[in-house]
């Protein structure tokens, strides 16, 4: 994910791709003013409505509404209204696989769509492949665990995260000549984090840069005191937090308390609002899949993907209404999939596979190809900041939002 | 290991401790004197604290002044839970199942008016810290421990020396023998559960004041607050401060001398150890 070749290579494919999704929209929608009729296309999902993942499961929930909603309203597929069978997997991959399986045996859904979480839809994926149905999904972490076939990742974050990921931050950093010389490593154990902080871990050694602390600690960690007089202690050049939801704010948080700020930090998943908005938060790094920031809302389908989105997040009270990596890779499963059903005007899963396989798909976030190990291909994530309270995308250079550019301490 | 990183995890262990007592003292009254284990007490510190963050934090209202707004609220709450209990005689083990169930009704409260995501209240009433040497001493936390140890040794004192706590201990061990003697126990419990719901208004102050807020964090504390009020006795104020300090205390020396996720082991060690080397405690 660095050098001129891969950022020239990403604009273009984001303009084919923003080109080629305005005409699949417009091919989803021949007569916009036709009314779907016939029996309902139903397609079946879960989502964390409750339980510890309910805030991004509620940031799928708005997407998924909304583009369904927008889906009828230009017709439909193949002339027929759609139907978003929904039901609450309570965050536990238990109760997915149950629901799943419920979902294709007795609500005899046409497709399935995957849930919120990458346990969760490792146990949906096992369901599917169990009854030989395509699964397109969102946000799966671990790309190495997704072997099944006829999964569709919506969210491109290449076969190698764990190498991916710190080597474009590290990059970031090095192109404004104060790259850091020394990491401190602090991680969450949760499954789809840890292992992006071991592989920083590595990359940071093959770099050459001192590892002034490795430390893991219990998802679920309330005090971070202790852990903020470590870092604070080790006193690094760049803090990299394999953090998930508001890890990174609470240990910013303690940190805060011991008067010490981290000189350059990143945060694997953090949850965008409250880092942003926390004056803590200021040169925060982590990586994005999507922003409502040019040139990724250049296209006319983002940009009115990004303001539905604004307004269903306002109207049902979320304090962070911007659509972000979850709202992005979100719309793009949903893209992915029923772009495949308008291509070969076809519900047969085999068929959408083989077609999602050689062709790939046009999506908000890009072309998204499927032709590398496991169905991924090409890492098209980006750097993003908090630069003057908000998040702004910083590299690779050529896609970085007009006017900024990565800043280091 | 530098004297500055032990002595500043040591004071984050005894804030952590303060909180555990604080959250736990309601509880702790109420499995004593009421014979209730009452999980709808996590419920009710965290809808203190959204409405903490709701007038505090989004309509600006001068902070302390909710905070005293919310106990005598919350001690109409905590007389009400009270009331429905006895209608409905619940007792101690269906108590878990219910007040479970409470704590899920309210979650699911919280989630309709507040949404599922993080809300935050900053506070800047109680920011900044104060130094002593090389250890800082955040003033929330310190304002927040200050209370919560006052609290448990308060109510210690009143159960020791009032009328009302004498009162409420002979009712628990002989309530026919304790009402022959104008001991009105059916009001005394009332104010018993009035008191928890009041303490748990103050601690969600403090959750507040101190946490980013979800609230499908409502049991967060649960396993933790267990063990300290377990350890520190049923119904004993200075036994709850003992053994909430200690567990957090001992969590933190974790954090700062081993690997971090280490420290969720601690407060259970402890009380597998007690179990079994003082059963009589428990």
């Amino acid at each position: 994910m660095q050098g001129r070749n891969f950022a020239d290579a990403t604009r273009r494919s984001m303009l084919i791709a923003g080109f080629g999704l305005t005409l699949a929209v417009g091919a989803l929608a021949p007569a916009t003013a036709q009314q779907p009729s016939g029996p309902p296309i139903r397609i079946g999902g879960t989502l964390a409505l409750t339980g510890p993942l309910a805030q991004t499961g509620a940031i799928h929930k708005i997407v998924g509404d909304l583009f369904v909603e927008q889906l009828n309203k230009k017709g439909g597929l193949l002339g027929r209204p759609v139907e978003w069978v929904l039901l609450d997997d309570q965050s536990k991959p238990d109760v997915t696989r149950t629901l799943y399986e419920r979902l294709i045996t007795v609500d005899k859904v046409d497709l399935i769509i995957g849930p919120y979480a990458t346990a969760s839809i490792l146990s949906a994926m096992a369901v599917a492949q169990r009854y030989n149905k395509i699964l397109v999904h969102s946000t799966f972490g671990i790309p190495k665990l997704a072997t099944y076939e006829r999964q569709f990742p919506g969210w491109p974050l290449g076969f190698e995260p764990e190498k991916g990921m710190p080597t474009a931050a590290l990059d970031a950093l090095n192109s404004t000549g104060k790259g850091p010389k020394s990491i401190a490593i602090v991680t969450s154990k949760f499954p789809s984090v840890q292992f992006v902080a071991a592989g920083a871990r590595e990359v940071a050694k093959s770099r050459g840069l001192k590892e002034a602390l490795y430390l893991e600690f219990e998802f679920g960690t309330r005090d971070f005191g202790p852990i903020a007089a470590r870092v604070r202690e080790a006193d690094a050049d760049f803090l990299f937090m394999g953090a998930i939801g508001l890890e990174g704010n609470q240990l910013l948080e303690a940190l805060e308390k011991l008067n010490y700020k981290p000189r350059n930090h990143f945060y694997v998943y953090p949850t965008p609002g409250p880092m942003a908005s926390s004056p803590l938060g200021d040169g925060a790094l982590s990586n994005t899949a999507f922003e409502n920031l040019p040139p990724l809302n250049a296209s006319p389908s983002a940009a009115a993907f990004a303001k539905g989105f604004n307004e269903a997040a306002a109207k049902a009270g979320l304090p962070y209404t911007e659509p972000e990596t979850q709202a992005g890779a979100s719309w793009s499963a949903w893209e992915i999939l029923t772009g495949a059903v308008a291509a070969t005007k076809s519900l047969d899963d085999k068929v959408l596979t083989e077609w999602l396989k050689k062709n790939g798909a046009d999506t908000i976030i890009g072309h998204i190809s499927f032709n590398g190990p496991n169905n991924y291909g090409p890492d098209l994530m980006r750097i993003k900041q908090v630069q003057k309270g908000k998040w702004v995308i910083i590299w690779p250079k050529d896609i970085a939002t007009p006017g900024y550019s990565p800043q280091a301490k | 290991m530098s004297a500055t990183l032990l002595g500043q995890s040591i004071l984050s262990g005894i804030f952590a401790g303060s909180l555990y007592a604080l959250i736990g003292l309601g509880m702790s009254l109420s499995w004593r004197y009421l014979r209730v284990i009452n999980l709808a007490h996590f419920a009710f510190v965290f809808f203190a604290a959204y409405l903490t963050y709701e007038f505090a934090g989004v309509r600006g209202v001068n902070p302390f002044v909710v905070a005293l707004a919310l106990v005598p609220l919350f001690f109409l709450l905590g007389v009400l839970q009270q009331v429905l209990i006895l209608r409905f005689s619940i007792n101690e083990f269906s108590s878990i199942i219910v007040t479970y169930g409470l704590a899920i009704v309210a979650e699911a409260v919280i989630q309709l008016i507040w949404s599922a995501d993080f809300v935050r209240y900053e506070n800047r009433a109680m920011h900044g810290n104060l130094a002593l040497g090389t250890l800082l001493f955040p003033v929330a936390d310190l304002v927040m421990a200050g209370i919560a140890i006052g609290l448990c040794f308060a109510v210690w004192a009143a159960l020791h020396f009032t009328w009302l706590g004498k009162a409420l201990r002979a009712g628990l061990d002989n309530p026919q023998i304790a009402a022959s003697f104008g001991v009105p126990n059916q009001r005394l419990l009332l104010l018993v559960a009035g008191s928890a719901g009041a303490l748990a208004a103050v601690g969600g102050f403090f959750v507040a004041v101190l946490y980013t807020l979800a609230p499908s964090q409502i049991f967060s504390w649960l396993g933790v607050v267990f063990a300290a009020v377990l350890l520190g006795g049923l119904g004993n104020p200075i036994g709850l401060v003992a053994a909430s300090l200690l567990i957090g205390i001992s969590e933190a020396i974790t954090m700062a001398v081993t690997a971090p996720s280490w420290a969720p082991v601690v407060p259970f060690t402890i009380l597998i150890l007690l179990l079994v080397l003082w059963p009589e405690r428990v």
